[in-house]
C-alpha cells in the first residue's frame, strides 16, 4: 500500500481529531481532558492538565466569554456543559500550579509591549522557550483591560497574584513604561531581536505601521508579522473594538510566540501551521439515546461551583469521540482500537522487511462486511482496507499458508467432478434461467436445493439450467486473485455453453461476487423470484395460524440489496410469519463470521461475533443465508432458512434431517459428502442418469465416536483426509503399532498438512480414536 | 524446541513395519524456510518418526505460526 494511500485512508478516520469544545476554544484548552478528571474528582490532575495550555486559568476562568459551550455536544442531551465555571473551579480547587518548566537562555532578546492577556501569554510562552524577555506596560500594572472587569467577578488580589507568575518565571517587568509612538517603536527594534506589540484596541497612534480598511494593524493572519520586519502584532489593535475577547486575544499572543521562536531560529514562520486559532472540528459524536440533563447549578453562584458540584457537573462530560464503528462491531472492538490507528498498523504489518508481522491475524479477522462504512460519517471501509492489504500479502509471498487454505480447498473441492455440474433443463436445449444454488446452501440443505429447482422449473418458462459450482467468494476474501480469476474463468466458459441465461443466485455471497465481478452477467436474486411468482404449493402444508414471530437477521453481502430485504418481508408476510426487526438489520445489519473467513482465521473472535449477534433479541431468527443460519444454530440460536419455511417437508437421504430452527447444520465433511449426494440426486432424478462416482480411498468406512468427530471439526480435520491416511498406511505399512491396545497410529500427507491418525480395523472398515495435524515438515526419508 | 522423546507407559509405539521399539534422535523439521533440530521418536531400522499429539498441537503449531508471522 503506498504511503499516500494510506494517508487518503487513515485521514477518514475522525476519531482522533479534537472534540468540539477544545477546537472551538482559541487556545485549545483540552477540556474533555480537564473535565474527565474533575468528574474523578481530581482537581490537581485537573489543574495541572489545564495549566499546560492556560497561563491564567483563575483569570479566564471568570472572564472568558467560552465559545467552548456554544460547540458542546451535551447542548443536544440537556445543556452544554459550565466548562468556564468548571475552568474555575479548577483553579480554585486545584492547589497551587506546578511552576512550568523552562528551558535554557537562548541569548536573543524580545521586547513585549502591552501588559494585558495577549502581552503577558507571549510574554509567558518565550522566556520558558529561553528567551530575555522585556514587559513595556504604560500603566502602573499588569492586566491591561482586565481591570476593566468588576471586582466582584474578577478579585484583584487573584488578577494580581495570577498576572505577577510571569515575573516569577523571569520576565523583566517594566511599568509605567509607555512605548507610544513610531519613534519609541524603532528604538525597541534597534535594542532587542524581535518586537511585539499588544497594545490593545488602537487610539491615536498606529507606530507607522500598515493598517486594514477597518483602521486595525494589518497583520500575516497566521504568522501576526506586521509589515515590518522583526515586529509582530496581536489582541485589541488587531480588532475594532468589541470584536475581540480576552481568550481570542491570548491566542494572539500565544500564535505570535511560535512565530518569534521561529523567526529567531531562522526557520520557516509558515510552515506546517494549521488549526492554531478557533475551528470547527470534524470529530463526529452521535448524542442519540443519551439521557438528557441540565447542568449542575451552583449553590452560591458568586462563589462558583463547589468542589463536589464541580466534579458532579464535570461527570456530565460525554467525554466525546466517534468511535461509531468500533462500538458496531465485534473485531474493530477486540483490537481494542480504532481505524486510524489499525491502517498505520497495516501499513506498518506491509512494509516490514524482517521482524515479526503482528497485525496478519488483524487483517484476516475482518468479515470485510462494510458494516463500518455504514455507519462512519466518513464512509471508511476497514472491509476494504483489509481485502486490499490481503491482496498485497498474498503478491508479497507473506499470507500464512494456515489462515485460509481449509477455505480455499473447499473451492477447490466445489469446483471439481464431485460437485461441479453444468446442464440444460432435462428434455431442453436452451435456458432462459440457470439456477445457481452455490456451494454452501448445497451443503447446509441440498434437499430444498432440488425442491426450489423443481420450483423455478414450474414456475419459468424458456428452460431452467442448474449450475453446481462455487462462485469464488472464499478465493476473494482470501487475497487470492489468481484463484478467484480462475474460478470465474470456469464459470464463463460453462455460463456461455449455455447461451448466457440469466442467473438466479440463492447465495447473496455469490450474488455480491456476481454483482461486482462480472457486471455483464444479468442476475436475479432467489428471493425476488419467490416474491414475484408466487410461494410454492409446499409452503401452505404448515398451518400459518399463530406462527411464533420471528426476528430477521439479513446476510451482510445483502447489505446495499434493499429489493432482497422487501422480497423477504413480503415473503414472510405472505406466510403469515410475524416479523420483528433487528436493531441493526437492512444496511446496517452484521455479519454471521462466516464472510472474509473470519471463522477461520480467528475462530475465538467468530464466536464472540456470533454470541453478540444472537445476544441481540430473545425471539428466534430467520434469515436466508446457509451459513448464517448453520453458525448461529451451532450455538444455541434457534434461527430458520428462509427455504425452510417454503418447503417445511423434509427429504429423506441427507446427513441433517427436518426443518427445526435448531438444529445443528452438517459438519465439515458432511457438508463435502451432501454436496456429492447433492449431484447424484439431481441427475438421478431430474435427468435420469445413474453416475458411479469416482469415490477410491472414500470408499473405506470409518467409525468414530461422537467425541471424536466434534474433535475432528473443531481441528478440520475431513473424513476424506483420515481414509487417505488410512489407505497409505495399508498399503505402504508405514505405521506405528501400539502392542498393549492394539492401536496402529500413522500419517501421511496429502497437502500442505500432515495427518496423524490413531485407528483400528473393524470389520471391513477401521475405528478412528484420535487425530491431529502439523503443518512442519519432518526429514525422515534417509535411512538410519 | 524441548525434547519430546518421553512417552506415557500407556503410550508405547513401536515400528509396525520393522517390529523394534523406537530411539530417540535428533530430526530437523522445518516450516517455510526454516528447519529446527528436535529430539523425536525414530525407527532405527526404517527412519520413520514420530510426532505425539502434545508435540503437534503444543510447540509446533506455536513455532507454525511464528514463521508464518515473520
Amino acid at each position: 500500500m503506498e504511503q499516500l494511500e494510506l494517508h487518503q485512508l487513515e485521514d477518514h478516520c475522525i476519531q482522533e481529531h479534537l472534540p468540539p469544545c477544545t477546537a472551538a476554544c482559541p487556545i485549545h484548552v483540552d477540556v474533555r481532558g480537564v473535565l474527565a478528571e474533575l468528574g474523578r474528582g481530581n482537581s490537581a490532575a485537573a489543574l495541572t492538565l489545564l495549566n499546560k495550555t492556560l497561563p491564567f486559568p483563575g483569570i479566564i476562568g471568570r472572564v472568558c466569554d467560552h465559545p467552548c459551550q456554544t460547540a458542546c455536544n451535551r447542548k443536544d442531551a440537556g445543556e452544554a456543559l459550565e466548562i468556564a465555571a468548571l475552568e474555575r473551579a479548577c483553579a480554585e480547587w486545584g492547589g497551587p500550579p506546578t511552576p512550568p518548566k523552562v528551558f535554557p537562555k537562548k541569548g536573543k532578546r524580545v521586547a513585549v509591549v502591552g501588559g494585558g492577556l495577549s502581552g503577558l501569554t507571549a510574554a509567558f510562552d518565550l522566556v520558558r522557550k529561553g528567551y530575555a524577555v522585556v514587559l513595556f506596560e504604560t500603566d502602573g500594572r499588569l492586566g491591561g483591560s482586565l481591570w476593566e472587569i468588576s471586582e466582584e467577578l474578577l478579585p484583584r488580589t487573584l488578577l494580581m497574584e495570577e498576572t505577577r507568575r510571569v515575573e516569577a518565571l523571569g520576565v523583566e517587568i517594566r511599568l509605567n513604561a509607555p512605548i507610544a509612538d513610531e519613534s519609541a517603536l524603532a528604538e525597541l527594534s534597534a535594542t532587542f531581536d524581535v518586537v511585539y506589540l499588544a497594545v490593545g484596541t488602537l487610539s491615536a497612534c498606529s507606530f507607522g505601521l500598515a493598517l486594514d480598511a477597518q483602521g486595525c494593524v494589518q497583520v500575516d493572519p497566521v504568522t501576526f508579522a506586521t509589515d515590518r520586519a522583526g515586529v509582530f502584532a496581536g489582541g485589541g489593535m488587531l480588532h475594532r473594538p468589541g470584536e475581540s475577547s480576552f481568550v481570542l486575544a491570548m491566542s494572539e499572543g500565544r500564535r505570535a510566540a511560535i512565530s518569534i521562536d521561529r523567526y529567531l531560529q531562522k526557520v520557516s514562520l509558515t510552515a506546517a501551521r494549521y488549526n492554531e486559532g478557533p475551528y470547527v472540528t470534524r470529530l463526529y459524536t452521535n448524542t442519540e439515546g443519551i439521557d438528557p440533563l441540565p447542568a449542575v447549578s451552583m449553590s452560591d453562584p458568586r462563589a462558583g461551583y463547589t468542589q463536589a458540584e464541580a466534579s458532579q457537573e464535570a461527570h456530565r462530560c460525554l467525554q466525546c469521540e466517534c468511535m461509531e464503528c468500533v462500538k458496531v462491531c465485534e473485531y474493530l472492538e477486540h483490537f481494542d482500537g480504532y481505524p486510524k490507528k489499525y491502517i498505520r498498523q497495516i501499513y506498518n504489518n506491509l512494509s516490514i522487511v524482517k521482524g515479526t508481522r503482528y497485525a496478519n491475524t488483524f487483517v484476516n479477522s475482518c468479515s470485510l462486511c462494510g458494516l463500518c462504512a455504514e455507519v462512519c460519517p466518513e464512509d471508511l471501509d476497514m472491509g476494504e482496507v483489509c481485502r486490499r492489504a490481503r491482496q498485497i500479502m498474498v503478491a508479497q509471498d507473506r499470507m500464512p499458508p494456515s489462515a485460509h487454505e481449509f477455505a480455499l480447498r473447499d473451492m477447490a473441492f466445489s469446483n471439481s467432478d464431485k460437485f461441479a455440474l453444468t446442464r440444460h433443463a432435462p428434455g431442453t436445449e436452451a435456458s432462459a434461467y440457470l439456477f445457481f444454488p452455490g456451494c454452501q446452501l448445497s451443503a447446509s440443505a441440498p434437499q430444498q436445493v432440488e425442491k426450489t429447482y423443481v420450483y423455478l422449473r414450474e414456475v419459468l418458462s424458456g428452460g431452467v439450467g442448474l449450475m453446481l459450482r462455487c462462485c469464488g467468494a472464499p478465493a476473494e476474501w482470501a487475497g487470492r486473485t489468481d484463484l478467484f480469476e480462475e474460478v470465474q474463468a470456469g464459470f464463463m466458459a460453462d455460463y456461455r455453453a449455455l447461451g448466457s441465461p440469466q442467473v438466479i443466485l440463492a447465495c447473496s455471497s455469490c450474488y455480491r461476487i456476481f454483482k461486482e465481478y462480472l457486471p455483464d452477467v444479468t442476475c436475479v436474486s432467489l428471493w425476488d423470484l419467490f416474491d414475484a411468482h408466487g410461494l410454492p404449493e409446499e409452503a401452505g402444508a404448515v398451518p400459518q395460524e399463530g406462527r411464533a414471530p420471528l426476528a430477521v437477521h439479513d446476510p451482510c453481502t445483502t447489505r446495499h440489496e434493499s429489493h432482497i430485504h422487501e422480497s423477504v418481508r413480503h415473503i414472510l408476510e405472505r406466510l403469515g410469519c410475524p416479523v420483528e426487526e433487528l436493531l441493526l438489520s437492512r444496511e446496517k445489519t452484521e455479519c454471521c463470521s462466516y464472510g472474509g473467513l473470519m471463522w477461520l482465521a480467528n475462530p475465538e473472535l467468530a464466536r464472540d461475533v456470533v454470541r453478540r449477534r444472537i445476544g441481540e433479541s430473545p425471539t428466534d431468527y430467520v434469515t436466508y443465508c446457509a451459513m448464517c443460519r448453520d453458525f448461529f444454530a451451532a450455538q444455541g440460536k434457534p434461527t430458520l432458512h428462509l427455504l425452510d419455511l417454503l418447503f417445511p417437508l423434509s427429504v429423506e437421504g441427507y446427513g441433517s434431517e427436518g426443518v427445526d430452527g435448531a438444529r445443528r447444520g452438517p459438519g465439515y465433511s458432511q457438508r463435502h459428502e451432501n454436496r456429492i449426494r447433492l449431484k447424484r440426486h439431481l441427475l438421478r432424478d431430474v435427468w435420469g442418469e445413474h453416475v458411479e462416482t469416482e469415490r477410491g480411498d472414500e470408499m473405506i468406512p470409518l467409525r468414530f465416536t461422537e467425541a471424536v468427530q466434534e474433535r475432528l471439526e473443531q481441528r478440520l480435520i475431513l473424513v476424506e483426509d483420515i481414509q487417505a491416511v488410512i489407505a497409505f498406511a495399508e498399503k505402504t505399512g508405514t505405521k506405528f503399532v501400539n502392542r498393549e491396545t492394539g492401536h496402529f497410529l500413522t500419517h501421511y500427507k496429502p497437502n500442505n498438512v500432515t495427518y496423524w491418525v490413531e485407528y483400528a480395523p473393524e470389520g471391513d472398515g477401521f475405528v478412528i480414536f484420535n487425530a491431529y495435524s502439523h503443518r512442519m515438515e519432518l526429514v525422515e526419508e534417509e535411512s538410519a | 524446541m524441548t525434547e519430546y522423546g518421553h512417552q506415557a507407559a500407556d503410550e508405547v509405539w513401536e515400528c509396525a513395519r520393522c517390529g523394534v521399539p523406537l530411539e530417540p534422535r535428533e530430526i530437523s523439521v522445518s516450516y517455510l524456510d526454516s528447519a529446527f533440530p528436535v529430539e523425536l521418536l525414530r525407527c532405527p531400522k526404517c527412519g520413520q518418526t514420530l510426532v505425539s499429539e502434545e508435540l503437534a498441537l503444543g510447540k509446533m503449531i506455536e513455532v507454525e505460526k511464528q514463521l508464518e508471522d515473520k
